[in-house]
């Protein structure tokens, strides 16, 4: 029994050192797989409530990256699904604050690169023939960079294999073109190993089926 | 189990402190200043993860271990984020939060009257797209081509420029980076419209004001054209350009760095061989040619300063005979040669505390010699008694400096406050030789100096005003000028605005009317602009109608050989509607736009024996401009159709005592049709060292007769009719770039 009571006690010292990541983990779990329930069900609602519970994680913490990363992956991957061109700069320019103090904290990171080229794609789908001269050569470099940040992520290939391949065959999109990306990002999926559970590993199965219907 | 239950309590209690207390319930709705819900704001406890969304119905409700005074935190993007105090004890706390909307370019509303603005700034008085001024088909990718496609300006054929609300050419004043420009067209010749000399695409920006404007801009009495020069580029390229009309090659180099740039280019144009295929009425000796030339650099002086100039430098003639009307058998001949070099150096710097720095200078020296004459039949010159006036030489030597500085405050959103100065100063010489060889040398000196102020101010998102005041003093007239400027626009619903618009316009009497043998004035024109805009979607609505008032126009009589100002005595007025919509959305990949003007002007100057509507002002005035991109053929489809009623003609002539009408009536209604076909063959192609565009443009395609107006013999016995040159005309060229991108790949992935 004084085992026991010392045990707990011990625990509760030890406490605030502990709960603290525990309970930044257990949050950030708890989010994560809410985020993949949120967008198979296309849940818009649920996805701008989990984007802000990445958010209020991010300034609780104030030096963890991933919650910003999230937050802004959600803004993002929100204005893919709901595909409402002319609302996409509002929600760019609130990504890109997010991207920001992700920023701040991870500098190079090749997520966050991709992520920087898909917001501004966001913003070029807005009006592509106004815009692709401004935005396409911007989208261009930002994934360049997140190709050479880290080779072995395979999010920006499956990110240029999935641009290409809705890109119509006459401006040198569809499958032919998007096939050896989009192979070339199931090879790295399969050899990809997250650094923690909390870093990104999105897009394998996505990846997986933009691939099969490209046979 | 007893023993155990207190110890699985402990475990619990150790591991969630917080638990020691109950959650708190903290609820409430979310709504704007108007008692609208606002849906998806965030409201989170400061410092902790917890924290809610706010449904469809503004409503949000979560549930935090926290205890004690804590900060709640409520935002969304376009709203002021508000912190309030609130006190978690376990009980429900409900909270209703009141957010005010921030005051941004995006929701504000939109000081739009009287003006048309071609960018990709994301505001409502954007109606028009970058591109649109070279996609025009009518436009002939020149700057003013796509302008006169919208209402305000006539479709005026047989001279240059643009001719607003009843206004004539030289009210209307083109600005580059802030900076006036002198001698913006090629030099004039008669009855033959002549082109911008500079290239649409060094633009990033067009305002095109068609009254009403700001008070950083004067000298225009009816409009001022805005441009605004790009900036970087977005990579390094070499360019070769090759038309029916000649070619073209420059090279645009952008630092490693990204932080500066600079470039050169050179044309040659010559239309000899269009002219060889397409009959022009004019037989020339010289087919009008070109050498064009000009130099940038831009350079990021800090994180918002840049530093650009832009240098232009032009060497053209031409030389032609036409059937002369004074005449039979005998013709008219007319010779031009001109250089221009302009060169304009701006810079623009934020300061601390939303103060902003924008420096412009511009500098150009133009020389025009001219040469007059008679020809007989075998093209000998001739001097015929009585018409020697017809022969004679003209040279026009010019200087002319603008410098011009002006400081900005924001605050508080948009709210601003500009104030500033402006110089200009034209120096030129001339040198009239008559037909007997003896010369008449001219000069004239002129400089206007200004000061001006203006203050935008956004009571809210719906309701702005604009106020500003520009002085002038001329020292060719020995006076000043005050003039006040006032617009106000007021957001009617989501997407719709009111706006109004208030304003005196200076402007001093052409210089081709002086010197003048009496005492001149600022010519004025007071403006009244009342507008409606609805833009929602991809389709814009406009609706304007506007009053405008002359006073102090110039009068001219003959002295000499010349038409020179006499008093300033003139005065005239000009009221209308317009209408403009656009629709990018109904069908699918097709853009449209249609504009109409009604414009009732008359005014008495310069020569005119009473008032009268003049020459260069149609009733009505339409076009129907239309655009379709092809993916499958790469290409983009433009076409135009552009309507003028008659407008009037006169023969005005003296006759000893004063002036009369010999003759007068109306010219039939114009028509003219256009199109043109960019093709983009490799669009989209992979890893493509150059970009190509092939551009196809055909004006007028259905052949139509179009009558620009009359001219008289010097007899007054004889009248010809000024129509184009040729009737239709074709163009045909294709524009390569070299460069290390792969841009067209990119955009077509996100298309």
């Amino acid at each position: 029994m004084k085992k026991i009571i010392l045990l707990a006690l011990a625990a509760l010292l030890l406490q605030p050192v502990f709960s603290q990541s525990e309970k930044y983990t257990g949050a950030m779990k708890k989010y994560l797989a809410e985020t993949d329930s949120a967008m198979a069900k296309a849940d818009m609602a649920r996805l701008t409530d989990i984007s802000a519970a990445f958010e209020r994680i991010g300034d609780a913490e104030k030096n963890q990256w991933l919650p910003y990363y999230y937050a802004a992956y959600t803004q993002i991957m929100f204005a893919f699904i709901k595909n409402v061109p002319a609302e996409n700069d509002a929600i760019a320019d609130k990504t890109d604050q997010l991207i920001a103090k992700a920023d701040a904290l991870e500098k190079n990171n090749s997520e966050l690169s991709l992520l920087k080229a898909m917001n501004l794609s966001l913003r070029m789908l807005v009006n592509p023939m106004q815009r692709w001269m401004q935005y396409g050569q911007q989208v261009q470099q930002h994934s360049q960079d997140a190709m050479t940040q880290d080779p072995s992520n395979p999010r920006p290939y499956w990110f240029s294999g999935v641009s290409l391949k809705n890109t119509p065959e006459q401006f040198g999109g569809g499958c032919a073109n998007a096939k050896p990306l989009l192979d070339k990002a199931l090879e790295l999926y399969a050899a990809f190993k997250p650094a923690s559970e909390l870093h990104p590993s999105w897009g394998r199965q996505v990846c997986e089926k933009e691939a099969e219907g490209c046979k | 189990m007893n023993t155990l239950k207190p110890l699985t309590i402990l475990f619990f209690l150790a591991l969630s402190p917080c638990a020691l207390t109950a959650q708190t319930t903290v609820k409430g709705l979310i709504k704007d200043n108007r008692n609208n819900s606002i849906a998806g704001a965030s409201i989170a406890i400061k410092d902790s993860y917890d924290g809610g969304t706010s449904d469809s119905a503004g409503r949000y409700s979560f549930k935090t271990y926290e205890k004690g005074q804590q900060l709640l935190v409520v935002s969304i993007i376009g709203y002021k984020t508000v912190e309030m105090q609130v006190k978690l004890e376990g009980t429900v706390v409900t909270l209703d939060v009141t957010l005010r909307q921030e005051i941004t370019e995006l929701s504000a509303v939109v000081l739009s009257a009287g003006t048309f603005e071609a960018s990709d700034r994301k505001r409502a008085v954007a109606v028009l797209d970058p591109i649109d001024i070279v996609t025009t088909a009518s436009g002939n990718g020149d700057i003013t081509g796509a302008l006169k496609t919208l209402p305000g300006a006539q479709q005026v054929g047989e001279t240059e420029g643009l001719f607003v609300r009843g206004g004539t050419a030289a009210e209307t004043k083109t600005f580059i980076d802030g900076s006036l420009v002198n001698n913006f067209f090629f030099t004039s010749v008669p009855n033959i419209a002549q082109f911008g000399r500079f290239s649409p695409f060094i633009f990033k920006g067009t305002v095109f004001t068609t009254g009403g404007y700001s008070a950083l801009y004067g000298q225009a009495l009816s409009s001022a054209l805005i441009l605004e020069s790009i900036d970087l580029p977005e990579r390094s390229s070499a360019n070769l350009g090759l038309s029916v009309l000649g070619g073209s090659l420059g090279y645009q180099h952008l630092a490693k760095n990204n932080r500066s740039s600079g470039g050169a280019s050179y044309s040659y144009t010559n239309l000899a061989p269009a002219f060889a295929v397409i009959k022009q009425k004019q037989d020339y000796s010289v087919a009008p040619n070109y050498h064009n030339a000009d130099a940038n650099f831009r350079i990021k002086t800090s994180k918002t300063g840049m530093l650009k100039y832009y240098g232009y430098f032009s060497s053209n003639k031409l030389a032609f005979t036409v059937g002369s009307i004074d005449s039979l058998g005998y013709l008219d001949k007319f010779a031009l040669r001109n250089t221009n070099h302009f060169h304009n150096l701006s810079w623009k710097e934020n300061l601390p505390k939303k103060w902003k720095l924008m420096l412009g200078f511009s500098y150009t020296n133009n020389q025009d010699n001219i040469e007059s004459g008679m020809q007989d039949a075998g093209k000998r010159d001739v001097q015929l008694t009585g018409l020697e006036a017809k022969n004679f030489g003209f040279d026009l030597g010019g200087n002319y400096v603008n410098g011009k500085g002006v400081l900005e405050k924001k605050w508080k959103g948009l709210n601003a406050l500009r104030f500033g100065g402006e110089y200009n100063y034209n120096k030129d010489r001339s040198v009239y030789t008559a037909y007997n060889g003896q010369d008449y040398p001219g000069s004239f000196m002129e400089t206007v100096s200004s000061l001006f102020a203006e203050t935008d101010l956004y009571a809210t998102n719906d309701l702005a005003l604009k106020g500003g005041l520009r002085a002038e003093h001329s020292r060719y007239l020995g006076k000043y000028n005050l003039a006040p400027r006032f617009s106000l626009a007021y957001k009617l619903a989501k997407g719709s605005q009111a706006s109004i618009a208030y304003g005196i316009f200076y402007q001093n009497p052409e210089r081709r009317y002086l010197p003048a043998s009496g005492d001149l004035s600022f010519m004025r024109a007071t403006h009244y602009i009342l507008q409606y805009q609805k833009v929602l979607n991809n389709q814009s609505l406009r609706a304007e109608a506007f009053y405008k008032k002359y006073d102090n126009l110039v009068k001219t009589g003959m002295t000499g050989f010349t038409e020179a100002a006499v008093s300033s005595a003139g005065f005239g007025d000009a009221k209308g509607v317009e209408f403009f919509w656009r629709d990018r959305r109904s069908i699918r990949n097709f853009d449209y736009w249609v504009s109409y003007s009604f414009l009732d002007t008359k005014r008495d100057f310069l020569n005119f024996p009473y008032a009268i509507t003049p020459n260069f002002a149609a009733k009505h005035t339409a076009s129907v401009v239309a655009k379709k991109f092809v993916q499958k053929l790469k290409t983009n489809f433009n076409f135009s159709y552009n309507y003028s009623s008659g407008r009037p003609y006169y023969n005005i002539r003296y006759d000893g005592s004063g002036y009369t009408f010999t003759d007068r009536g109306q010219i039939p209604d114009y028509h003219n049709v256009s199109f043109a076909l960019n093709y983009l063959p490799k669009i989209g192609k992979q890893n493509a060292k150059s970009f190509a565009v092939y551009v196809l443009q055909v004006s007028n395609i259905f052949n139509i007769r179009q009558i620009y107006g009359y001219q008289y013999s010097l007899s007054g016995h004889r009248k010809e009719t000024i129509v184009p040159t040729s009737r239709m005309f074709v163009y045909l060229g294709a524009f390569i770039s070299f460069g290390v991108d792969r841009t067209e790949e990119v955009i077509n992935n996100s298309l």
